[in-house]
């Protein structure tokens, strides 16, 4: 009982705490170069992590279609069904759930030892918000940096799986690429799987400048913070994409 | 005497169930340098977090220049703390921000100027503090005694008419603790301030300090200069000034008595 009314605290806190951070976001838009900053940190950061997982992800899915679907002789169909895979699920939940790991935690142990070292507290001795100048820019640097890398991801797994599926087992290239027109949609997959990896940022960043910023300001808070992060990212991403997937469809 | 800058009255502030403030009344005067004494854990960086409106108690009024600091709302509070500034007890840099930068901070939060003024203001406080030379450093390059002077060097960077002090002296060599006293008395009186310095250093902070407060259990148990308390007849403050092991605040915590303890047998200590 004491853990759902936790539960259930910490869920409204973090809603008030959106709340605040939407308050401060058009004062924190003036501040662009701040929001850039954020967004090569998480962003960029992540590319690497993002690029080879992808790629792997890629070539994985077009080995297993490709020894499945030939089993049925649908090997033709195999550049669609790994296209539908990625852009609608694979893409912007895989995108999310290792951004958790890589950005997320690193953005709330940043924020958790701010606070730790008395520097937030020096902000608003400075009469500097920090909501403004600390947690805005990181709430819209992941907002913005994840459904980018959602994309990155997709078009690297793409052509993983293109490699798998035509230079090593041998599948046509024309036949790789001809289904795609008329079985991906733009709007309802593509720009389905965009909207998916939207919700995932928000989600993403809103837990890590939270957890972050409530911190109990020792190293054992910190990494308690860190480690929820990820956790409570991983299970919102992961319930958000049923939610998301069910409107969807 | 002349009307307190900073008036504190019947303040109450409890953590929890522990009260940590039971009535405090105050008064702090323009120009003095005041310190608030007392052993670790009586509030001192409580009652500085209440002052700056960090903490809002549950009761009483803290008035700096006649505004009530509890009732502010953030804009407020925030016109309010421009004119203050405040030294952390572990001088709390911006980490991502080189010693320039962090003394340049304020000013490129607060005002529109050129390039060129900010660079003058920002090699001047760093001039006091005697720091010029490390103005490209990081903050994870400094000394703890470096760390605290940029971090003073930024608490005077916007002239504040006040300036706090939360334990400047813990945790630093003889020499280093020698240049922050200089430091708080040198910046008091050049530049027409009112320092207010939490500290239980009481060597220290005698040579610096105009009036002493000194709190235990929620109140203020003694207030005077630094002879007036050496000469007090109450016993808490002849222990405290004498740092005495034993006297009204006991040696030990609390405790069973000792011999039932190590004749019980069980599983709580």
């Amino acid at each position: 009982m004491n853990k759902l009314t936790d539960f259930l605290r910490n869920f409204g806190a973090a809603g008030l705490f959106l709340g605040k951070i939407l308050a401060a976001t058009p004062a924190s838009l003036l501040r662009p170069g701040l929001i850039m900053a954020q967004i090569y940190k998480v962003g960029a950061n992540s590319l690497v992590l993002i690029m080879m997982a992808g790629l792997f992800v890629g070539m994985v899915l077009g080995l297993q279609f490709y020894t499945t679907l030939a089993k049925f002789g649908a090997e033709q169909s195999l550049g669609a069904v790994t296209v539908l895979a990625m852009v609608r699920e694979l893409g912007p939940v895989v995108t999310a759930l290792l951004f958790a790991g890589r950005a997320g935690t690193a953005l709330a142990s940043e924020i958790g030892l701010m606070k730790a070292t008395e520097q937030l507290a020096g902000m608003e001795m400075m009469a500097v918000d920090p909501m403004r100048y600390v947690v805005v820019p990181r709430f819209l640097g992941c907002f913005i940096a994840l459904p980018l890398l959602t994309g990155i991801f997709n078009l690297i797994g793409l052509l993983g799986a293109w490699f798998v599926a035509v230079q090593i087992m041998g599948l046509d290239g024309g036949q790789f690429w001809a289904p795609m027109p008329e079985n991906v949609d733009v709007y309802e997959d593509v720009l389905g799987g965009v909207m998916k990896s939207v919700f995932f940022g928000a989600a993403a960043g809103l837990l890590a400048v939270y957890e972050g910023y409530n911190a109990y300001p020792t190293a054992e808070g910190v990494s308690r913070a860190t480690t929820r992060t990820v956790v409570i990212t991983a299970m919102a991403v992961l319930v958000l994409d049923y939610m998301l997937t069910a409107l969807l469809i | 005497m002349t009307e307190p800058l900073i008036e504190i009255r019947d303040l109450h502030y409890r953590r929890g169930d522990k009260v940590i403030f039971d009535g405090v009344d105050l008064d702090i005067h323009a120009g003095k340098v005041t310190a608030f004494m007392g052993p670790s854990g009586t509030g001192k960086t409580t009652l500085l977090r209440l002052v700056t409106g960090q903490l809002k108690p549950d009761r009483g009024t803290v008035k700096i220049w006649g505004e009530n600091v509890p009732d502010l709302d953030r804009e407020a509070l925030y016109a309010l703390r421009q004119r203050m500034g405040m030294l952390f007890q572990n001088g709390a840099l911006l980490t991502d921000l080189s010693v320039y930068e962090n003394i340049a901070f304020p000013l490129r939060e607060h005002t529109d100027l050129p390039e060129t003024l900010i660079r003058d203001l920002v090699l001047m406080k760093l001039e006091a503090v005697g720091l010029r030379g490390a103005w490209s450093m990081m903050p994870s390059e400094l000394s703890g005694g470096m760390a605290r002077r940029v971090a003073l060097a930024r608490a005077i960077v916007m002239d504040p008419e006040i300036i706090f002090y939360d334990e400047p002296f813990v945790g630093l060599d003889p020499i280093s603790m020698g240049v922050i006293v200089r430091l708080i008395k040198l910046l008091n009186d050049a530049l027409g301030l009112t320092s207010i310095v939490v500290s239980h250093d009481i060597e220290e902070i005698c040579t610096v300090a105009d009036h002493l407060v000194l709190l235990s259990e929620g109140k203020i148990v003694g207030e005077g200069t630094a002879d007036e308390l050496r000469d007090s007849d109450s016993e808490w403050v002849k222990q405290f000034m004498e740092g005495l092991a034993d006297g009204p605040v006991p040696f030990h915590y609390p405790a069973p008595d000792l011999e039932q303890q190590m004749l019980r047998e069980g599983d709580d200590a």
